[in-house]
């Protein structure tokens, strides 16, 4: 036992920590360059590969977007087959900022969307006090059913790539529409009449996703692309249940959203975790830009959306399937109601994310 | 200028409701939060007259607030109800024994018939030992699901025709959050029921009158009531995964109060997609209790604690069933892994 001359000769034990010095699990010849779960080490090339794959299939399998579509894309695009065009919601009224930080952001955004090639459309929030009430309801489906997907895919295929992709109608990036004071200080009462910062988030979310689908709307498009990750649906899941949305969960936090009719909101994000993004982004320098929040900087209790993402965030610190589990449980409990009859004109929280991402994937 | 209660407006408020905010004398509360009870009762139409209901008391303030409220609105609106009150001993030396000491209490102060059940005569194995042998994070599993089986046993040896648990809002909504968290989805539909199915025998109908009523509020009523009962928290508890789920829950409460009743809300809207597979309600092949698989779960966590493998219960185990009841053996590797805790 423990005696003064006592020597230990024996080798101590060594904790057996993941480390990214380890082969690729795929291709199983490169040296692992990211750990995305325990026990997923890819090397660069694979991870890329299994990223635009995960993205292809994700829509692919829900059939929901037809070859030749227009789609309003606001953090991802495939050049393959559809159309899409970036729009991008500036706050900055809302939050209270300057007109030159307000600038500032928008020419940053304005040189990341001119060099991916794409028709873009900068607009200040302020625009949703002049839309029409017409918004609010949803618009007769356009004829699309799930089995004319074959068909239309083959038929797009036969007609051949007829390039108009490249020769977008780019936008000119003028400074930002020119916003009356008087605009941005009725805003900001809409805003500030709510009392709690839970209520305020509230009313941003769906001041944001009215415009939007207004946008989509009027310049043609008939899908909303959003970049929700997986991490902030969980997050956003949570938050709906606490504010009492429960019943319209499949459509807030589903794959697809047709309660607007015509304009169908889809998520292709949602498979990715946010660390994967992160580390893509990273690693193939995908430029972003943080624009802050009206919950950035704020301390854990000062709203519910807050909350609830620092619990998740921690939870899932510990316990690493939390996300994961979230995120499935709910997948699978929730059914899906896309007919005309049962729209909820007061749509959920759609949380966009602030930090841009887009990714380029190459045409086979 | 003093804050006069917002209901009768004559008298001083001595509180402010958690619930809704407002303020209110004594009396004005009182009747608020019974009425409310009575309200809840009567349109989930929990019970018939003539009917014989166990109160599931383990002393403590739910469970104490509910016998009262029971007796009293049984009085005031004429249930016609013979109420008795059930208790189950888990052999926790320092809690449980103090917390029966309160019951037989309440026994003499309500006059209603107690019957208790432990743990020790039903299965051969108090908390204090089963913690021994399992550790302090999964034995919440273990008390639970053997406590559910003992309060039907207690309630068919008093021939009850329903239990009724003091489960409060913030327990429904706690649920709610933890089976989300786990990804639980038989269990998520089947929480927010006011009432249980009550089918075949065995089963004693379970309902939860003060589904509505916020743990704030009935520590109120119970403090100005001045009623006696037990407040200690389990020592076996701190590690449970549901303290994430409270803890959140009670910062959500504090930033909007009526967050509770909203999870509530979401849980009940929940609808399952088709094709989902549900779990089917049969019967146990040892000991005929109800039972989704074909072993029990109680079943399966004795056998457990009988070989000195306290992880069978917990974790994937269907395809060891038929192993527990034909009595063999179970290889090495599994032994192995069933064996290990972790303190």
């Amino acid at each position: 036992m423990c005696q003064v001359e006592e020597e230990y000769h024996e080798q101590l034990e060594r904790v057996d920590t993941p480390s990214a010095s380890k082969k690729c699990v795929k291709c199983k010849e490169e040296l692992a360059a990211v750990v995305i779960r325990a026990g997923d080490a890819y090397c660069r090339k694979c991870f890329r590969e299994s990223f635009i794959h995960k993205f292809r299939a994700m829509l692919g399998k829900t059939r929901v977007i037809f070859p030749g579509e227009k789609g309003v894309s606001q953090n991802a695009h495939k050049k393959l087959r559809f159309f899409p065009g970036i729009v991008y919601i500036d706050e900055g009224g809302a939050l209270g900022q300057c007109k030159e930080m307000r600038q500032k952001t928008t020419s940053e955004l304005c040189d990341m969307f001119r060099s991916t090639g794409f028709p873009f459309y900068i607009l200040p929030l302020e625009q949703v006090l002049d839309l029409p009430g017409s918004v609010l309801t949803p618009s007769p489906l356009s004829d699309q059913p799930g089995s004319a997907y074959k068909a239309a895919v083959d038929l797009f295929l036969q007609r051949g790539d007829s390039s108009s992709d490249g020769k977008a109608e780019e936008q000119e990036c003028v400074s930002l529409p020119a916003v009356q004071e008087s605009h941005t200080w009725l805003l900001q009462q809409l805003i500030g009449s709510a009392q709690t910062l839970t209520a305020k988030q509230d009313l941003l979310n769906t001041l944001r996703q009215h415009l939007l689908v207004h946008t989509a709307r009027t310049r043609g498009y008939s899908k909303l692309m959003q970049g929700d990750s997986c991490t902030r649906l969980a997050v956003k899941l949570l938050t709906s249940i606490s504010l009492g949305r429960g019943a319209q969960l499949a459509q807030d936090t589903g794959f697809s959203d047709c309660r607007y009719g015509d304009v169908t909101v889809v998520r292709p994000m949602r498979e990715y975790s946010a660390k994967e993004i992160a580390y893509y982004n990273h690693m193939f320098k995908v430029p972003s830009v943080v624009i802050p929040n009206l919950d950035t900087k704020m301390p854990d209790k000062a709203s519910i959306q807050r909350l609830t993402q620092s619990f998740v965030t921690k939870l899932q610190a510990d316990f690493h399937s939390t996300v994961n589990t979230i995120y499935r449980s709910v997948w699978t409990e929730v059914q899906h109601h896309c007919t005309a009859k049962t729209f909820n004109l007061i749509s959920g929280l759609v949380s966009c994310s602030n930090i841009f991402k887009y990714l380029e994937i190459k045409q086979n | 200028m003093p804050v006069l209660c917002s209901s009768c407006s004559e008298k001083r408020a001595v509180l402010k409701r958690p619930k809704t905010g407002h303020s209110l004398c004594k009396a004005c509360f009182f009747w608020a939060f019974e009425e409310e009870v009575h309200r809840t009762i009567v349109a989930a139409k929990l019970f018939r007259p003539g009917e014989t209901v166990g109160i599931a008391a383990s002393g403590g303030k739910d469970s104490t607030v509910l016998a009262h409220v029971m007796k009293l609105l049984n009085e005031r609106h004429g249930y016609g109800l013979e109420l008795m009150l059930i208790s189950v001993d888990e052999g926790i030396t320092g809690y449980r024994d103090d917390s029966l000491e309160t019951v037989k209490r309440n026994q003499q102060q309500y006059e209603l018939p107690l019957k208790i059940v432990s743990y020790e005569e039903l299965y051969g194995w108090t908390m204090d030992a089963i913690v021994k042998q399992v550790g302090l994070k999964n034995n919440c599993t273990f008390c639970g699901v053997f406590r559910r089986q003992a309060l039907d046993r207690g309630a068919i040896m008093l021939k009850v025709d329903k239990i009724c648990t003091g489960h409060n809002a913030d327990d429904v909504a706690e649920t709610v959050l933890m089976n989300i968290l786990r990804g639980d989805i038989a269990r998520l539909r089947r929480c927010t029921a006011i009432s249980t199915a009550s089918e075949g025998d065995g089963v004693v109908p379970r309902c939860k009158p003060l589904k509505y009523a916020y743990e704030k509020e009935i520590v109120l009523y119970a403090y100005f009531k001045k009623l006696d009962y037990f407040s200690t928290e389990c020592i076996y508890s701190p590690n449970a995964y549901r303290g994430y789920a409270r803890t959140f829950l009670k910062d959500l409460e504090s930033i909007r109060p009526s967050s509770i009743m909203d999870i509530i809300h979401s849980g009940e809207n929940l609808s399952v997609r088709e094709g989902v597979k549900m779990p089917v309600q049969g019967t146990c092949s040892r000991c005929g209790y109800i039972s989704s698989q074909a072993l029990c779960k109680s079943c399966v966590l004795l056998e457990g604690l009988n070989r000195g493998l306290p992880k069978l219960g917990i974790g994937k185990h269907h395809r060891l069933h038929e192993k527990i009841l034909s009595q063999q053996p179970l290889t090495e590797q599994e032994e192995r892994k069933l064996k290990s805790v972790d303190f």
